[in-house]
């Protein structure tokens, strides 16, 4: 009887509307601007146009995308730009975040909360301005850098970096550090937060202080938020065009040698100047860029986020 | 439901009536014309409108402007609507011959006027066979080179006719130090081919003899004519401001309204602006030749035009409207109200502003040309217009040989023009 009752019970039980009427909005608003665009988009891909009809055509975007010379030379410069962009942000965003978060969270440190938004600030400012007033301090003509760079004699190190093909990509991607440190800087000071103090005492305890501690007890209870901040900037880079677009221009010169998979997809697909919009090859080269993230991040998920050891406290 | 009905029949009554006495009513026809040029208002309102309907009573103008960035697409939408108005201000080349080719833009070979027109300055708008034209050319805008007037004087320089003398001019300036010779900066890429290439490069390929050929595809961007302006171009760079590489456009501007810098490598179209700036007296040159002599060649660059809807409900009054854009009385208005976007009429037109003077002076001693890329040879990929703001600014920056630079936009342009058959 008991377990007739308790199918009962189970069966009994209304339906709950509420869940679906919560998730509703969520799910609509995404499915309409994210995932509907997105299957469009690889659609789009499989399509182009021949005599004003747009045709099926299989793969031969991406045939024509990675084997005719006009654009897979195109493609993997946008491809190997993106990648120094990337890694420049891994080196020198990430290493710097964690060590401003580190310091935000010494008991020592006075107006912490000034550093704290100042820091954080850049990131919350739109990268038109962010892109401009760097394009201003580097300039030759009017900028204070190679005004400042004179006051400590270092005038002649001052070059025009944003027009030299050498140095140009290296100089938008350290602006772009520049804006978005706050991003790791804010994630890895929560977790550092997070640390119980009944963990930091016990290493004391022990004598485990200073360095010592930071890379032996704080740096391994932070990992978990280091993977996450490293994808976040792996998918941030992957997409990024913005800051690129307002200070090198669509064409990201000197030479192509600031253009990344972003400008690239931009001119093609709404063209630029004389060149017409290629809809078909740009929905193209959006595939390859979600075929990438999305290889990024599964790489992530499926291997290096199984392997990182987590605490609980 | 009946009450309904009858109001509804009322209605349509009604209206049929007023649609059949619209017309007697209305002995005035209103001409909407759409323009990206909204900087132009105030001009039309105060200055072309009022003339062209003191001349032609029955037809009245409404000047309706859009942002320029938005101008194509919604042109694009309201012309596939039905709802856009009667006269279209033309885009040059494949923007407005894609409108033609899709039954949007009349032809206009029966309009009077026409025929006054050179053939380079119907070129931006006529199909490729060149047996339609459909739109009545406007405004071009001349490549040259503006200097400040003072220096010159101080230093003693007199302006420069041959590229030897242009070259002795900026050594000079240079040797004296008040003045950056050249104010012009290769950030921006497109400058370095516009002001750069664009600018001395018809003298060279001997304007357009040698377009035309690049076009039939007897001359390749290789040949000696195309690479000399590269090679000049590289020699340049000496003279450029400290930092060129990351000097942008509007930095060469100020460099040179700022009085800093010497010479200018211009477009007509900073006339107005320069005027309003510039604190000392300008002058402007053209493109100097290679020796005493020589025939010169300008760019006279097409860019704006007026034609229009092949759909309007009014094609008399607005072929009337056409003629009167074609007539040198427009022309003489609008040249002056803008001075630095010059008629294209072969009417010469009379100048106000002595600078905008100098420049449509050369249209009589130099053979006029457009810039070589922008017909037909920027319609595949690679885009050889794009491709050319590149390689400009490579050879500038020393980044490309001026041979190297020269075979990157043939290749490119071979990966996928095939010229008309020969």
């Amino acid at each position: 009887m008991t377990t007739i009752d308790a199918t009962d019970a189970v069966a009994k039980r209304p339906v709950r509307w509420h869940i679906a009427v919560f998730l509703a909005p969520a799910v609509l608003i995404y499915t309409a601007v994210m995932i509907l665009p997105l299957i469009e988009t690889l659609r789009l891909s499989l399509f182009n146009v021949q005599d004003g009809q747009s045709i099926f055509v299989g793969f031969d975007n991406f045939k024509v995308l990675f084997g005719d010379d006009r654009w897979s030379v195109s493609f993997w410069n946008a491809l190997k730009n993106n990648l120094v962009f990337f890694v420049i942000h891994m080196l020198v965003q990430n290493p710097i975040g964690i060590a401003l978060a580190a310091l935000l969270s010494l008991p020592v440190l006075r107006l912490r909360g000034f550093y704290r938004t100042a820091i954080f600030l850049p990131t919350i400012l739109s990268f038109v301005i962010v892109g401009f007033i760097w394009k201003l301090i580097l300039s030759p003509i009017w900028g204070v850098a190679p005004f400042l760079m004179d006051l400590v004699w270092l005038k002649p190190f001052f070059g025009p970096w944003l027009g030299k093909p050498g140095s140009a990509l290296i100089t938008v991607s350290l602006v772009s550090v520049w804006q978005n440190i706050g991003i790791p800087m804010m994630l890895i000071y929560a977790a550092l937060l997070s640390i119980p103090d009944e963990v930091i005492e016990a290493a004391e305890c022990d004598g485990v202080t200073g360095w010592a501690q930071f890379f032996k007890i704080k740096l391994p209870l932070i990992l978990p938020t280091i993977g996450i901040v490293s994808i976040l900037t792996f998918v941030g880079n992957f997409n990024a065009f913005d800051l690129v677009y307002t200070m090198q221009g669509a064409l990201a010169g000197p030479d192509g040698s600031t253009d990344i998979l972003g400008t690239f997809l931009y001119r093609t697909f709404f063209g630029f100047q004389l060149q017409v919009g290629d809809r078909s090859m740009g929905a193209t080269i959006a595939t390859v860029m979600f075929l990438i993230i999305l290889a990024g991040v599964s790489l992530y998920l499926f291997v290096i986020q199984r392997r990182i050891r987590r605490y609980q406290f | 439901m009946n009450n309904l009905r009858k109001t509804l029949l009322a209605t349509t009554v009604a209206a049929i009536g007023a649609s059949f006495a619209a017309p007697a009513f209305a002995e005035d026809v209103t001409l909407t014309i759409e323009s990206w040029r909204n900087d132009d208002l105030p001009i039309w309102q105060e200055k072309l409108i009022p003339a062209f309907e003191a001349k032609h009573p029955g037809i009245k103008l409404n000047f309706a402007p859009s942002a320029p960035t938005e101008y194509d697409a919604a042109l694009g939408a309201k012309l596939d609507a039905g709802s856009a108005g009667d006269i279209i201000t033309c885009r040059p080349f494949d923007k407005s011959l894609a409108l033609f080719q899709k039954g949007q833009l009349a032809s206009l070979n029966d309009v009077d006027g026409m025929d006054k027109f050179s053939s380079v300055a119907k070129s931006a708008w006529i199909t490729d066979d060149g047996k339609d034209a459909f739109c009545v050319p406007v405004a071009a805008v001349i490549h040259g080179f503006i200097y400040n007037k003072e220096a010159f004087d101080k230093l003693g320089i007199a302006v420069p006719q041959t590229e030897d003398e242009f070259f002795a001019a900026l050594e000079k300036i240079k040797a004296d130090g008040t003045y950056i010779p050249l104010a012009m900066g290769t950030k921006d890429l497109w400058e370095a081919a516009t002001m750069g290439y664009q600018n001395i490069g018809p003298n060279y390929w001997k304007g357009e003899e040698g377009r035309l050929a690049l076009i039939a595809g007897k001359q390749k961007l290789t040949d000696p004519q195309w690479v000399e302006p590269f090679e000049t171009l590289a020699k340049w760079a000496p003279y450029m401001g400290d930092g060129f590489e990351a000097q942008t456009y509007p930095d060469s501007q100020n460099l040179f309204t700022l009085g800093r810098a010497a010479i200018y490598p211009a477009g007509s179209w900073e006339i107005s602006g320069f005027n309003q700036q510039a604190q000392f007296k300008m002058g402007a040159f053209p493109p100097p030749v290679k020796k005493a002599g020589d025939e010169c060649y300008i760019s006279d660059h097409t860019d704006l035009a007026i034609g229009m809807n092949a759909k309007t409900a009014h094609p008399e009054q607005a072929k009337q409207f056409l003629a009167w854009v074609a007539s040198p009385e427009f022309a003489e208005i609008y040249a002056n109200a803008l001075p630095g976007f010059f008629s294209l009429s072969s009417t010469p037109v009379k100048m106000q502003d002595p600078l905008a003077e100098e420049f449509v002076s050369w249209r009589e001693k130099c053979k006029p040309t457009i810039r070589s890329t922008y017909q037909i040879l920027s319609r595949g990929t690679p885009n050889l217009e794009n491709e050319t703001w590149t390689e400009s600014a490579n050879v500038i920056n020393g980044t490309d040989t001026p041979q190297v630079a020269a075979e990157k936009l043939q290749k490119g342009l071979d990966a996928w023009y095939k010229p008309a058959a020969q």
